[in-house]
């Protein structure tokens, strides 16, 4: 947890958005679209996944059973 | 020296958030979430220390700590629905935002009932 994640998760942000316009230009709409969903969901699991692990935190720091 | 790497890390990702927004604006808002959760998380520790701390000065005074656990629950739920409200803001929900607030009241006051019935019973002691 933290800065690593964090550039893990800027650098696919980044190369999805490359992607998504060279494959837009290449005039492949669709699968500039399926790229970015993809790159949404793969950084939405890592989100979740950091989510769950402070949610779990706050329940034993505040006893919030 | 936790605070230079929290302020450090988040000038780092305001930065790249900044030039993601261009891109691909929800890549920027999920980036700026983790970035949220990891400085929670880096607090998180802190406020166990003050925890203990508040249970031991409890403890000595010999207050019941059934007390302090609600007002240790209270203090969760504003803290995470502060996080979530938040949020919300950042992405623009702001009616989304105001639903989380409502609820994040509700659930205090309800939290509190045991407290405010005790203090209506002692008041009604004295007078009484």
């Amino acid at each position: 947890m933290g800065i690593d994640l964090i550039l893990k998760v800027a650098g696919i942000g980044l190369l999805v958005g490359i992607l998504a316009m060279v494959l837009s230009e290449a005039g492949k709409k669709e699968q500039a679209q399926m790229v970015t969903i993809a790159g949404v969901i793969v950084v939405l699991y890592i989100v979740i996944q950091g989510i769950a692990d402070l949610f779990v935190l706050i329940k034993s720091v505040f006893k919030l059973y | 020296m936790e605070i230079a790497q929290i302020v450090g890390l988040a000038i780092i990702v305001t930065v790249i958030s900044a030039v993601l927004k261009q891109i691909k604006p929800e890549m920027a808002l999920q980036l700026s979430i983790l970035a949220g959760v990891a400085i929670f998380l880096v607090v998180m520790d802190k406020i166990r220390l003050v925890i203990d701390l508040l249970q031991k000065l409890a403890d000595q005074a010999n207050v019941n700590s059934y007390y302090l656990f609600i007002v240790l629950k209270i203090v969760g739920v504003a803290y995470l629905a502060e996080l979530g409200c938040q949020i919300c803001r950042d992405a623009g929900e702001n009616a989304l935002a105001t639903k989380v607030e409502i609820a994040a009241k509700i659930f205090v006051v309800v939290l509190a009932i045991p407290i405010i019935v005790a203090v209506m019973e002692s008041v009604m002691k004295l007078l009484a």
